[in-house]
């Protein structure tokens, strides 16, 4: 295949994926729908039991079709949020095949996003069983699309080669880690929203937040995500990226403002970590920083790139300065 | 004893006369180390440490780029006093900052020691005993089975070995057990924490003994670089650097070559570049080669030597009035943007009869703009160069001592060549071409093009430390977040013709979901009951 039959293929494929995401979104939101009709307080029950799966199991005597409806669409909605990361990934393949000589999908901040994106959604698909997340599927669908819809709409760029310092095996590491830590990040950023939103009205028994899993188990899910993330997290940030800084530009820590951000986030994480050990931190203040460390990364990753005019690591602009002249 | 006047240093135990709230020094002493070293002050200073951050971000700094902070300074003249005075021009070695890192250092230390000692001694002690009431904890279950309660504790032992805990030994006459894994998650923590400790005394190294420096070099035989203070355009050395430091060697960049994009959406754009060094370890070593790259350092003893620019290098010659010859040089232009254009100067303060400045821009492919009327650089590579200068005539401002740059004219007291039009008198010249000055000034030329690049040389002692405390850090961090410390009680006990079983479990990190724990265990008890 000629790249420019990868590029248009990546194309193509990244609308599709969009469509597919739609779609699932849509399952989802007739599976909730749905369950309007089975009463919250017998899914209540269910979920309490630390499960916090959507429980659609304790059909109520009236309605026995709607549980079996619900249950069917939201079978559906996983299936096609499955297809549509498969669907994706091909149009992150594509990018880095349709560039000469192939490369990693991640020279702009189109591909960046296309991989935040599918990373997010990736993790969703394979937590989904092990963390009992069914009930996030509407806000994690809704989030990937809109970020997507972004994305092809304002960021997209032509492929075209690295530029040399972004050529490095580290580089690779480091990108596929940071990604994946802020994949983490959003979904137990998500998390911990919800749990914030649930906690503070425990007794609700209608709608959405009526049929959430107990504050409990939220903030558990949202614990595991982030003790998940941020190992991941501190393997980017404070080991390959300062092995790829030391190689590129001489020296391992600058005090860049991506690295500056990616500090703080770190450290906010690391006092998320410490506030759910602390009497009077615990739940909520810890749901608050968890927020605010997810603030701080999609700041490092939207804000400095296109705010910062002394970021070396600006990639929002597709021609950088030349020779990396930082001391000329 | 009860009868010695109290004093503000007395160690004495608190006496009755006091007011209630009132502390002896000591007391205030070990109720301010107990804050300090509380978790709630940790996460406070930890918070404080993300906040102190930011202005680092925002505002230029010194040691990043300080280019940049002297422009943000002259265009800020009333914030830069108020700036400077609190230190947001170098925000990391700041007092402030420094406070924040080191208190929360001792808060870690201060919370780090008791707790090791304290893990030390916990490491031989046994599981607890059974709580009376297992159906008090919040994760426990229970079931009847018609064995007998010494079977089913035997075999719950088993169990358990088989799955790593640890077994408190028989308790005598109760007929429970006690049980307890994921002591290496404190291990973890504690490691987690310490290593924090060793990456910041391996930074501290780094940028207290250590240094960063740069230096433009020609490409060519001709020239060379030696690793010595006077051979660098720029020097930033750490606090302790001692220029002994300094490893002995030397080099030269033979070729260089520059990989041009010639198609595509980045077209033009250079995709690599590559220089070809010669280089001596020591004054008496052999010779070597080596290919220098982006993200190819070399490596000599402790220092790094990398290339992180390049640029052309016209070389001009000034013949004076006299027809001497006053510049004769590569003389180093500085790129401004994607295409090469570059921008230098030459100063002739030996000139006669009147020193002779130029200022001028290189285009390595030239093309001219009828909508700005000027010229412009097509492409970074030299296919069609020209340099474009103004000529100025007068004092050069060289004779005071004062240093200048080597980039840029003093032109407060001299005065521009201009047409008889009044417009600025130029001279554009390609290779090989010369022009004549106006009124017997001169000459100057153009003989040819050279290029340079710029080699940054840094020495980053305390490098591997730090790189060792990180992946330490990450070990520690995965045992503390992974391994879920968890005790577990059985107890059997005859009820009716039966035996009822109750199983309880604790996860003493919080973040574990016992009731699955409990569950397995219950499964695993009944599923052998069976068979
Ligand atoms: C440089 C500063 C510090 C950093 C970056 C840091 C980071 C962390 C991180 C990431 C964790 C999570 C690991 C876990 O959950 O086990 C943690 C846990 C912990 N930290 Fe720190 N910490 C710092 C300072 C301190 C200080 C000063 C204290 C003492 C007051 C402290 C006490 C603890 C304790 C007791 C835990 C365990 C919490 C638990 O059992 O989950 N840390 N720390």
């Amino acid at each position: 295949m000629t790249d420019a039959a990868w590029e248009s293929l990546s194309n193509q494929a990244v609308a599709a994926a969009g469509l597919v995401y739609f779609l699932a979104l849509l399952a989802h939101l007739v599976e909730w729908a749905s369950l309007r009709k089975v009463p919250v307080t017998a899914v209540a029950a269910a979920s309490a039991d630390a499960a916090g799966g959507v429980a659609v199991d304790t059909a109520p005597p009236g309605d026995e079709s709607a549980p079996r409806r619900a249950e069917m669409f939201g079978r559906l909605g996983y299936l096609l949020t499955c297809l549509a990361v498969a669907i994706q990934f091909v149009g992150l393949v594509g990018r880095g095949m349709a560039a000469d000589p192939n490369r990693v999908p991640w020279g702009n901040m189109y591909e960046f996003t296309l991989a935040g994106t599918w990373v997010v959604a990736l993790l969703y698909v394979v937590l989904c069983r092990r963390l009992k997340l069914a009930w996030m599927a509407p806000i994690v669908l809704a989030f990937v699309l809109t970020v997507l819809m972004v994305a092809v709409i304002w960021l997209y760029a032509p492929v075209a080669p690295l530029t040399e310092a972004l050529s490095s095996y580290w580089l690779v590491i480091h990108v596929v880690s940071a990604i994946i830590a802020t994949g983490a990040f959003t979904l137990g950023g998500i998390t911990s929203a919800l749990y914030l939103v649930k906690a503070r009205r425990p007794g609700t028994e209608t709608g959405y937040v009526g049929r959430l899993p107990q504050p409990e188990v939220l903030d558990r899910v949202s614990y595991r995500l982030h003790a998940f993330g941020f190992p991941v997290w501190t393997f980017a940030v404070l080991i390959t990226g300062p092995i790829w800084a030391h190689q590129a530009w001489s020296s391992y820590w600058n005090w860049d403002p991506k690295e500056v951000w990616a500090f703080i986030t770190w450290v906010v994480y690391a006092a998320y970590l410490h506030a759910r050990t602390t009497a009077g931190w615990k739940g909520r203040n810890a749901a608050i920083l968890a927020l605010v460390g997810m603030a701080t990364l999609w700041f490092n990753f939207i804000g400095i790139n296109y705010f910062s005019t002394t970021s070396q690591h600006s990639y929002a602009d597709s021609a950088p300065a030349p020779a990396l002249s930082r001391d000329l | 004893m009860s009868t010695a006047p109290r004093t503000a240093l007395s160690t004495r135990p608190p006496e009755d006369d006091r007011r209630p709230g009132e502390l002896t020094f000591k007391e205030l002493l070990r109720w301010t180390w107990r804050q300090l070293t509380s978790m709630r002050t940790a996460l406070i200073l930890l918070l404080l440490l993300a906040l102190a951050a930011i202005p680092g971000s925002v505002i230029p700094q010194e040691g990043v780029d300080s280019l940049k902070t002297s422009n943000w300074q002259t265009d800020h003249p009333q914030l830069t006093p108020v700036y400077e005075r609190l230190g947001l021009f170098s925000v990391y070695d700041s007092a402030w900052f420094s406070a924040i890192y080191i208190l929360l250092m001792l808060s870690l230390v201060g919370c780090i020691l008791p707790r090791t000692l304290h893990y030390w001694r916990g490491l031989r002690a046994q599981p607890p005993a059974a709580p009376r009431n297992l159906e008090r904890l919040p994760d426990h279950t229970s079931y009847e089975t018609a064995e007998d309660p010494e079977d089913v504790l035997e075999r719950a032992r088993a169990v358990l070995k088989r799955r790593r805990y640890r077994l408190r030994p028989g308790d005598d006459g109760d007929l429970a057990i006690s049980a307890e894994r994921g002591y290496l998650r404190e291990a973890g923590n504690l490691v987690f924490h310490l290593s924090v400790l060793i990456v910041l005394v391996g930074f501290a190294m780094g940028s207290m003994l250590g240094y960063k420096g740069g230096a433009i070099l020609l490409v060519g035989d001709d020239y060379g670089f030696a690793n010595d203070l006077t051979q660098y355009d720029d020097f930033d050395p750490g606090s302790l650097f001692s220029a002994d430091d300094l490893d002995p060697f030397s080099f030269t960049i033979d070729d260089f070559d520059v990989d041009w994009l010639t198609e595509g959406p980045r077209a033009g754009m250079a995709r690599g570049f590559e220089s070809h060094l010669s280089y001596r370890e020591s004054p008496d070593a052999d010779e070597k080669t080596y290919d220098l790259k982006v993200n190819h350092p070399l490596t000599i003893g402790d220092t790094d030597v990398f290339l992180i620019g390049h640029g052309y290098a016209p070389v001009i010659t000034v013949k004076d009035g006299n027809g001497d010859v006053v510049w004769s040089e590569p003389t180093v232009f500085l790129p401004l943007d994607q295409s090469f254009r570059s921008v230098g100067v030459v100063k002739a303060p030996d000139a006669e009869p009147t020193q002779i400045g130029l200022e001028g821009e290189f285009y390595p492919t030239v093309a001219f703009s009828e909508e700005t009327g000027s010229y412009y650089s097509l492409f970074g590579k030299d296919v069609d160069p020209m340099i474009s200068m103004l000529v100025y005539t007068g004092d050069l401002g060289m004779d005071d001592g004062a240093a200048q740059s080597v980039y840029s004219l003093d032109k407060s007291k001299t005065n521009m060549l201009e047409n008889e039009d009044g417009t600025p008198y130029r001279i554009d010249l390609r290779p090989g071409e010369t022009a004549e000055l106006p009124e017997g000034l001169g000459t100057v030329s153009f003989d040819g093009l050279q290029r340079w690049n710029k080699i940054q040389i840094s020495q980053t002692p305390g490098k591997w430390i730090a790189l060792i405390g990180v992946v330490l850090a990450l070990i520690g961090l995965l045992g503390s977040l992974f391994i879920r410390p968890r005790r577990v009680w059985v107890r059997a006990r005859r009820e009716g013709d039966g035996t009822l079983v109750e199983v309880a479990a604790l996860d003493r990190s919080g973040g574990g979901d016992t009731s699955v724990v409990v569950d397995e265990l219950v499964a695993a008890l009944r599923g052998e009951d069976k068979s």
